[in-house]
């Protein structure tokens, strides 16, 4: 039985698909599923980093496609979950080292050792971001409830569904507080605006910046409200159906303006 | 309290901005159009409904909404009452057009557009028509672009002189 192929990206940088990958992966893993986290990020990686196993890099994604090192050779172990591997990319080489049908060629290997395999896309929609869903059969989009990052995402929304990936959202760092002023876009207007299921919603937590200076998965830590979090996205793409946290609803003035506008 | 005191003085919250920014900036993305020609769009809709029906253009809304994989545009636009009889002669101008278009170019080939257009010419620069270009003209800037149309074609038929004036 082949696993499930899910790339994870966002069009925009820096709105955190990395640590979602990571987080995911570690839920999942937690959950008992193997999984397998591919960084397609060749020239800039930062899973390993993120995941806390960038020393103990041997072997790198470009190299695995170059035919200078089997594939099992490549991948790094997480100490903590067993059943939570890491494939980096290269850091040395640019994204053009590897093509869509080499790409696609290790992510269907891959599937074969796992029930996961989660691909971390680099920002933008060139060479890279083609190479990252190719070997993908579900997508997940990762977005902030900003306008720039809405308007990519939309952007590659288009492109996955022209590629017939079914396409689910996380809307991450939301403020609450915020929404509940009005001054953020709540989860409703992004999800109305994007017309994408929602897969999960993860709030603004100063934690994921600690545990990620660290190199240690905030879903690890069992006291963080994040593991909480991370958990139940886990289990909804397990196909548990677990109703949303409402993080801040609009308030009366949020109500108020949104009808009068 | 300082939020609460500036949401009161009519500031108000940035989302629903933004929701109204990015349906208008996505449905450009989608369309391939700049946000510009959407308002463009928008404001030459609402006119064209305002020659018809009297309409309350400061409640217009004009909204595109995302469906699955099209876009639909949705007119909220409020009927204040029927225009008086005056403006309405454009209304039966508009079926003729593609009974009357043909005809033109019918008359173009036939008695060569070009020609007929250097013919009105002329007349304008004498004179003595001057004086009859007056009347159509005051109906001319009030009915906009059809009436034009139909001074041609009097022009055609009767005068030259009005049409050159135009």
């Amino acid at each position: 039985m082949s696993a499930r192929r899910i790339v994870l990206t966002s069009g925009k940088g820096g709105v955190g698909k990395t640590t979602t990958t990571a987080n995911l992966g570690a839920a999942l893993a937690l959950r008992g599923k193997r999984v397998v986290l591919v960084d397609a990020d060749i020239g800039l990686r930062n899973l390993d980093l993120v995941l806390g196993v960038e020393k103990r890099i041997v072997f790198d994604l470009v190299e695995v496609v170059e035919g200078r090192c089997q594939l099992r050779q490549a991948l790094i172990k997480d100490k903590r979950l067993e059943n939570l591997s890491i494939l980096p990319a290269a850091q040395t080489r640019d994204k053009t080292a590897v093509s869509e049908l080499q790409m696609s060629d290790v992510v269907a290997q891959l599937g074969e050792l796992c029930d996961y395999v989660l691909i971390d896309c680099p920002a933008g929609i060139e060479h890279g971001f083609r190479n990252a869903i190719a070997g993908a059969n579900e997508a997940i989009i990762v977005t902030t409830p900003e306008v720039s990052s809405i308007r990519d995402a939309d952007r590659v929304i288009g492109k996955l569904r022209d590629r017939g990936l079914p396409v689910r959202l996380i809307v991450n760092r939301l403020r609450p507080e915020m929404v509940r002023s009005g001054d953020m876009l709540s989860v409703d207007d992004v999800t109305d605006i994007l017309s994408a299921e929602l897969l999960g919603i993860v709030p603004d937590d100063e934690e994921v910046i600690d545990t990620t200076n660290r190199g240690e998965p905030v879903a690890l830590q069992s006291e963080s409200r994040l593991a909480v979090i991370y958990d139940k996205i886990a289990r909804r793409l397990e196909g548990d159906v677990i109703a949303f946290t409402q993080f801040g609803t609009p308030g009366f003035f949020g109500r108020l303006f949104r009808k009068a506008g | 309290m300082l939020q609460f005191i500036q949401r009161f003085f009519g500031k108000p919250p940035s989302s629903a901005t933004a929701k109204e920014r990015l349906r208008l900036v996505l449905l450009s993305d989608h369309l391939s159009l700049a946000p510009d020609v959407v308002e463009a769009l928008k404001h030459d809709l609402i006119e064209v409904i305002s020659r018809y029906v009297d309409v309350d253009v400061p409640n217009c809304d004009v909204t595109f909404e995302q469906r699955e994989k099209e876009v639909a545009m949705l007119a909220n636009i409020p009927i204040l009452g029927m225009h008086p009889r005056p403006v309405p002669p454009p209304p039966p101008a508009p079926p003729p057009p593609p009974s009357r278009g043909p005809d033109l170019p019918l008359l173009d080939p036939t008695k060569t557009g070009a020609s007929v257009a250097v013919a009105e010419r002329p007349p304008a620069v004498e004179p003595p028509p001057a004086p009859k270009p007056a009347k159509p003209k005051a109906s001319g800037p009030a009915n906009g672009h059809r009436p034009t149309r139909r001074k041609r074609r009097k022009g055609m038929s009767t005068n030259t002189a009005a049409p050159a004036t135009s």
